[in-house]
């Protein structure tokens, strides 16, 4: 399905060998880190992971479309992979998954990524502020918003596709169709199948696309994002996808699907379908591949270690950053906190 | 009042009978004008002070809101700065929360007390939050305007008093004018701070008129923090907010005629709440009754009275007392008069304080 206009510009320009390589060298980056946070869950360096594995087409695709010098992304909680692609410090990022800070330790408004959100559809209102903040300030950033299959129920999702529609605001709205939302198959989630369809009940263009393909995906967001800047209004991507690990690393998939069901329903892997596409088109050959592996291999160990060396933060933090303008309840509290915990 | 009550009372402190506020010499910048014209002009300084600020809710724009406080407003400052949204709570104010963070500061307006329910989720979980959510980088300076209280007959969920529940939440502070004085002080207060403050507008008052000083600083308004005495008395403090200290204001110059002077303390900030002033009056008063519209089970009278007996235990000669609404639903505009705390129900209140015997 695609009822967007097609672009004029250079969004639909193709893509040159280097960003090809770069593409794969980033979903090797993903597929490592979040094949690697999980066993960290398992060897008790952080206490929860949410992987995105089987996502890194649609999340690294997406991801490499964004204009960090002006638009802003909005994500859920397993967006690592756009984050990486982004360029976020990936330290401040997992830090979420090690229990520091719920939001993460990154800076929002220099990494132009929107604190980490644990609500489901939390953060969709909050891009299409943002985006009509943009056509307030006649500014051209566009915002990027997350959610998936399951979010997609959400009242709020309703509210930001038609709020964006009514105000024209620049939003790409990127729904990651992954096949489940924990145990709930997407049959007995998104009555008529299709999250993009909805969109033309909004009057706003969509693609349903292939969420595995990057170079797909990568297309389809230029062109929402050229869309959108030019004044046009918002966009609804909905790149299918399959999550072929856990919600969670507290999840047991063995409960609501079997191993059959999963290989089925999860098809060819993203990143070994792109590797057998740059070796058949000559972009890239082996040495390569092993390159961006061990490249890979040695920015999981910078993270590891540097999650590892990561201290707790102080508990006055608790209390002074509730606030710009602190209380003075809140500094009793304080007080007695400092007073009565030996430890501090 | 009975004589008994005027028995109980203890001679204390000097005589000097009870007095509103008001003072003798009107200044100059003082003007009459009515709470919906207070916030109005509030408003409309606040938009020509900030370029930041923006207006926006369900019919706040061409119609001027259904109780006409942002009136005109649209036509003055244009539609960008104040407008319509579509019909939907959550979207008003899960939009205020991207607007901050891309340095606005929204104004928004909830139509009633009771539409906030809708809207729970992003008040709660994303804007009390996306400070500390952020360590800071990203303030929520968000206004969040709530006509409230009951009192003029409306339909349901119109006639809400939701400040327990707000006040309950980390990261919202919480504040409700009481007359055209404060509105405009307390609004332009409100809409110029850095942290997001849910402004409780008591839609009863909205059409009485008062003397608005203009002035700012000490000669004029005052300080727009803390707590506010607005008739100083020997015997008791009042303690209310919104609508209700009007009524208390009249309870208390009955009650002056039978020689009980009567303190009344507009609260003004729900949270933070000003505890140095319930302290310092009620060391002096040594008697409490607190006021509200909510139900009484976890109202914020429950705060207040913990908040004066961890200050005054010493000196209070009586429980403090809570006159309050009651655990039902806000009832229909036949009922509403029995369920508001009316005169004869703080009067009683106050008796059950003054005749209070220790055991």
């Amino acid at each position: 399905m695609d009822t967007l206009p097609v672009a004029s510009g250079g969004a639909a320009d193709p893509l040159t060998p280097a960003q090809l390589r770069e593409l794969y060298s980033l979903m090797v980056a993903v597929r490592h880190l979040d094949r690697s946070a999980i066993a960290w869950q398992r060897q008790g360096i952080i206490p929860g992971y949410a992987p995105e594995l089987g996502q890194e087409a649609a999340q690294v695709g997406s991801g490499y479309a964004v204009d960090t010098t002006r638009d802003f992304v909005f994500p859920t909680y397993r967006e690592m992979g756009v984050a990486r692609t982004m360029g976020v410090d990936m330290v401040a990022y997992m830090s979420t998954h090690k229990a520091t800070w719920h939001g993460g330790l990154y800076d929002p408004l220099k990494s132009r990524l929107a604190p980490i959100q644990a609500v489901v559809a939390g953060s969709v209102l909050h891009a299409v502020g943002w985006a009509h903040g943009q056509t307030l300030d006649q500014k051209d950033g566009v915002a990027m918003t997350y959610f998936g299959d399951g979010a997609s129920s959400q009242g709020d999702v309703h509210e930001a596709l038609n709020f964006a529609a009514v105000m024209k605001a620049p939003v790409v709205f990127f729904v990651q169709n992954n096949g489940w939302a924990i145990s709930v198959p997407t049959e007995r989630q998104v009555a008529g199948g299709s999250v993009a369809a909805r969109a033309a009940g909004y009057g706003m263009p969509a693609l349903q696309i292939d969420g595995d393909d990057v170079v797909a995906v990568l297309g389809a967001t230029r062109r929402a994002f050229a869309h959108a800047r030019a004044g046009n209004g918002p966009v609804l991507i909905e790149a299918m996808t399959y999550r072929r690990g856990p919600h969670s690393t507290s999840d047991d998939p063995g409960r609501y699907r079997t191993l059959d069901e999963e290989r089925d329903g999860a098809g060819a892997d993203p990143l070994e379908r792109f590797r057998q596409r740059l070796l058949a088109d000559g972009i890239a050959d082996e040495a390569f591949f092993a390159e961006a592996l061990a490249a890979a291999k040695a920015e999981e160990e910078q993270i590891r270690t540097g999650i590892q060396a990561l201290a707790s933060r102080p508990g006055t933090e608790m209390f002074d950053l509730v606030f710009q303008e602190t209380t003075p309840a809140l500094q009793a509290q304080a007080a007695n906190w400092r007073e009565e915990s030996e430890h501090v | 009042m009975s004589n008994s009550i005027l028995e109980s009372v203890d001679a204390a402190g000097d005589s000097t009978p009870g007095r509103t506020g008001t003072s003798a010499g009107t200044p100059a910048s003082t003007i009459v004008m009515s709470m919906q014209q207070a916030l109005n002009r509030a408003l409309d300084e606040v938009l020509a002070e900030n370029p930041k600020a923006v207006i926006f809710g369900e019919d706040c724009g061409q119609l001027g809101g259904v109780f006409r406080i942002t009136d005109g407003l649209q036509a003055k400052h244009g539609a960008q700065r104040v407008f319509d949204t579509p019909l939907a709570e959550s979207g008003i104010l899960g939009m205020s929360v991207g607007l901050a963070m891309a340095g606005f500061h929204p104004i928004p307006e909830v139509q009633f007390d009771g539409f906030a329910y809708p809207a729970i989720n992003q008040i709660v979980c994303q804007i009390a939050r996306m400070n500390y959510r952020s360590r800071g980088t990203l303030p929520m300076p968000i206004t969040l305007r709530v006509p409230s209280f009951g009192g003029i007959r409306a339909p349901e969920h119109h006639g809400e008093s939701l400040e327990a529940l707000f006040a309950h939440v980390p990261g919202l502070k919480v504040v409700s004018p009481s007359n055209p004085h404060e509105a405009y002080h307390l609004l332009k207060y409100a809409a110029t701070r850095p942290d997001p403050v849910i402004f409780m507008e008591p839609k009863s008052r909205y059409w009485q008129k008062g003397e608005v000083n203009l002035a700012h600083g000490e000669a004029g308004a005052g300080s727009p923090t803390g707590a506010k005495v607005m008739r100083e008395g020997r015997h008791l403090t009042l303690v209310a907010w919104g609508a209700m200290v009007a009524r208390c204001l009249q309870v208390a110059e009955l009650a002056a005629e039978d020689g009980i002077d009567i303190e009344v303390l507009d609260l003004r900030w729900l949270k933070p709440i000003d505890a140095e002033a319930l302290a310092a009056s009620v060391r002096k008063t040594r008697r409490a009754v607190v006021v509200h519209e909510a139900p009484l089970t976890s109202g914020l009278g429950a705060e207040v009275a913990q908040l004066i007996t961890q200050s005054c235990f010493d000196t209070l000669r009586a429980p403090v007392e809570r006159v309050t609404g009651f655990d039902v639903p806000y009832p229909s505009g036949d009922l509403e008069d029995e369920y508001i705390p009316n005169i004869d129900r703080i009067l009683f209140g106050i008796q059950r304080v003054l005749e209070y015997k220790r055991g």
